[in-house]
């Protein structure tokens, strides 16, 4: 057998595998940030809770509604979507004239509440989901077993971030959002109604996470602090990508699952730690992120 | 208006953060027993422990009836935080709490034994695993109820080994708790004639994916996984190892911690096979029966586990040696009422007879069982077949072995 740096070369390449595969979660939440961010210059600290919203949306889908994955993997961002609409309706839209501070103070108590009520009504154990039939089994590639759902996440992953980052930076739609985050008061003068606008970047952004609940749900258990774990990582990744910058996002997601998945392999007990030791790096060389502007 | 509303928020805010107790009459003080229920009300082993233990412990206190002496019980979250812990039990017993019960989580289970030695008042640890606390690290007046690292590894552990599971790679959890148990585990699986080819230790809190480290277990080649953690930590690698065909390849996973909780989380498609120990499970006999319908009547969604059946016979029993020796001498001595409550045999409907030790160790018999598989399972918990009992006495680790000095004095 092979050694690479000490390690069986079918252990490193499975684990850059997993780390890809992590890394498919992380850019996909941390776009989510991000658009959130470039728009609406709020911070959102809900975002795992939303992330774990469409976890159980899925969940109470298939078991109050008898209504499966496929379809779930368009409802639960529907559903999702809609109540992260409310939010910014009722509380985040009363917040843009203030300071960052605020919003990132909201939405972290609605993230603590909304965490709250799912674990007094589910408890904490988690909720089982099965990977749906078609994708369920797995690929022996001779170096590791890959189950073919962890492809499909990766593979999901990459479409969603393609698509987001197409729209945004290639059509008009995304021309009028980019517009309007440099100056929304010109764009509102040229008649496009930003307050409508902002409210459905929003929506748009829960849905994202809420997207990542449903691949998420067949292989993590489902339960109320599944988002709570994850966010953390996700603001690092944003962090170091550079905070509204699309692309930095999506490649740092990648990038930072791959790094923490080595890490795993030379050095476990470090492998939460990594990732904010690379931001703190980052933030002293590059205070604007590896992507961002200054 | 609007200031009506701000002050109206401010209001609710500050009433929230305030977590005094209710401040009795000095003369009802006198009479009242106050036991607090210290857990993981919102992290991963809430199920586990959590409100039931809460519900467990306001049973016993009811059950226990008004023997000339009232019974408080006040609850509290120590996030799974040391700190937290720590400082929560210094102000516990400083304002009159007369006994501690449940703390789950090794970490947190540790440093509240320290302020409860350091204060000598009564601590039941129902909770945590790790077996420390009746050895290097035991105290006077700390008795320590349910189970712990040694009698897990000694059943699980020596089991496996001898059903021909000579090879063992682990996954621990980074902390006191699973330290412990790898440690624990390790040796018996050494005693046994096993080797062991490797571990690796996972962040806690915090590990989301296992697949990584269920990989690196799986290139060691060894023929059984030891998984040194507990519930969602637990939950998520047997569900991985399922997903990465690691079963199919004939790799066993022992669950060295498994509770019918997690089981109930995992659903038994996932989980038949794997085996758990425990000193209680509802469906044992009548008596445990009759105990864990009562227990389902206050939470339906959640079955009693030997921590939630422990924190009702700790508070029992510790009621009991109050009503023995009476209120004023109790509350005079926090220790004098621990060595009454060594002095006692113990008796109750989850575990039948038992007793505590000079260590604090309360022993009672210990059984292996395993999950049954989906078509075997009768009814809404019917989870675990009994494969093995050790007697009590050679369930736990010999009084003498542990390092405590309590008993080399």
């Amino acid at each position: 057998m092979d050694d690479l740096f000490g390690i069986p070369a079918p252990l490193l390449f499975g684990q850059l595998l997993l780390g890809l595969i992590n890394g498919a979660f992380y850019a996909m939440l941390s776009l989510g940030l991000a658009v959130i961010f470039g728009l609406l210059n709020i911070v959102n600290m809900a975002h795992g809770a939303q992330f774990m919203m469409g976890a159980f949306a899925a969940w109470m889908l298939l078991n109050w509604l008898g209504i499966g994955y496929w379809a779930a993997l368009l409802l639960a961002p529907i559903i999702v979507g809609i109540t992260g609409i409310i939010l910014e309706k009722a509380f985040i839209s009363r917040l843009y004239k203030l300071d960052h501070l605020y919003g990132l103070l909201l939405t972290f108590g609605l993230a603590l509440i909304i965490e709250g009520v799912f674990r007094n009504e589910f408890g904490s154990s988690g909720l089982p989901y099965r990977i749906p039939a078609e994708l369920s089994g797995a690929w022996d590639l001779g170096f590791m077993f890959m189950p073919v759902y962890r492809g499909w996440v990766v593979i999901a992953a990459l479409i969603l971030c393609l698509a987001t980052w197409l729209i945004i930076e290639k059509t008009r739609l995304g021309a009028y959002l980019r517009a309007a985050t440099e100056n929304a008061a010109l764009v509102q003068a040229f008649g496009v109604n930003v307050p409508r606008m902002v409210t459905l970047t929003y929506g748009f952004g829960v849905a994202l996470a809420a997207v990542g609940g449903v691949l998420a749900a067949p292989i993590y258990s489902v339960n109320p602090q599944m988002g709570s774990n994850l966010i953390i990582v996700v603001f690092a990744v944003v962090v170091i990508g550079g905070m509204g910058s699309i692309l930095g996002s999506i490649l740092t997601g990648f990038a930072l699952g791959i790094v923490e998945g080595l890490t795993k392999v030379f050095w476990p007990e470090a492998s939460a730690t990594v990732i904010f030791v690379i931001m703190a790096i980052v933030l002293l060389a590059r205070p604007a992120g590896l992507f961002g502007r200054a | 208006m609007h200031l009506g509303r701000r002050a109206l928020l401010a209001t609710g805010a500050a009433a929230g953060a305030v977590t005094a107790l209710p401040t009795l009459s000095r003369a009802q003080a006198a009479n009242t027993i106050r036991i607090g229920v210290m857990t993981d009300m919102s992290g991963m082993y809430r199920d586990n422990t959590g409100p039931t233990s809460v519900a467990c412990t306001r049973m016993a206190a009811q059950e226990f009836g008004n023997r000339g002496f009232a019974v408080e019980v006040i609850e509290a979250d120590h996030q799974n935080r040391p700190d937290v812990g720590a400082n929560l039990a210094r102000q516990w017993y400083d304002q009159g709490i007369d006994l501690i019960i449940d703390v789950p989580t090794s970490s947190v289970g540790l440093a509240v034994n320290q302020v409860a030695r350091e204060k000598n008042k009564p601590y039941i640890n129902v909770g945590s695993a790790t077996a420390d606390l009746t050895g290097a690290q035991c105290g006077p007046s700390t008795v320590h109820w349910a189970y712990d690292t040694w009698m897990l590894a000694r059943s699980n552990g020596g089991a496996t080994v001898k059903a021909g599971g000579d090879t063992w790679f682990f996954i621990t959890a980074d902390y006191a708790f699973g330290h412990a148990l790898e440690r624990d585990t390790m040796n018996f699986v050494r005693q046994a004639g096993g080797r062991i080819l490797g571990s690796v230790r996972t962040p806690f809190p915090g590990t989301t994916d296992f697949s990584s480290f269920l990989l690196q277990a799986q290139s060691s080649r060894a023929k059984v996984i030891g998984l040194a953690n507990a519930g969602a930590d637990t939950q998520t690698c047997v569900k991985q190892a399922a997903e990465f065909g690691l079963t199919r390849r004939g790799i066993k996973l022992a669950s060295l911690l498994l509770f019918i909780n997690d089981v109930h989380g995992l659903g038994l498609q996932t989980a038949q096979g794997l085996t758990c120990t425990e000193t209680f499970y509802w469906d044992l006999n009548d008596r445990s029966r009759a105990f864990a319908r009562r227990v389902i009547q206050r939470t339906p969604t959640n079955y009693p586990n030997m921590i939630h059946a422990g924190c009702y016979s700790g508070t029992l029993h510790f009621l009991k040696a109050i009503a023995d020796m009476g209120v004023p001498a109790a509350k005079a001595s926090g220790l004098d009422l621990v060595n009454r409550m060594k002095a006692m045999p113990t008796d109750d409907e989850a575990f039948g007879p038992g007793s505590i030790r000079p260590d604090g160790r309360r022993i009672c018999p210990s059984f292996l069982f395993e999950v049954k598989k989906p078509e075997e399972s009768r009814g809404p918990w019917d989870y675990l077949k009994l494969v093995q009992e050790t007697p009590a006495a050679e369930a736990f680790r010999p009084v003498g072995e542990g390092g405590c000095a309590l008993i080399r004095a």
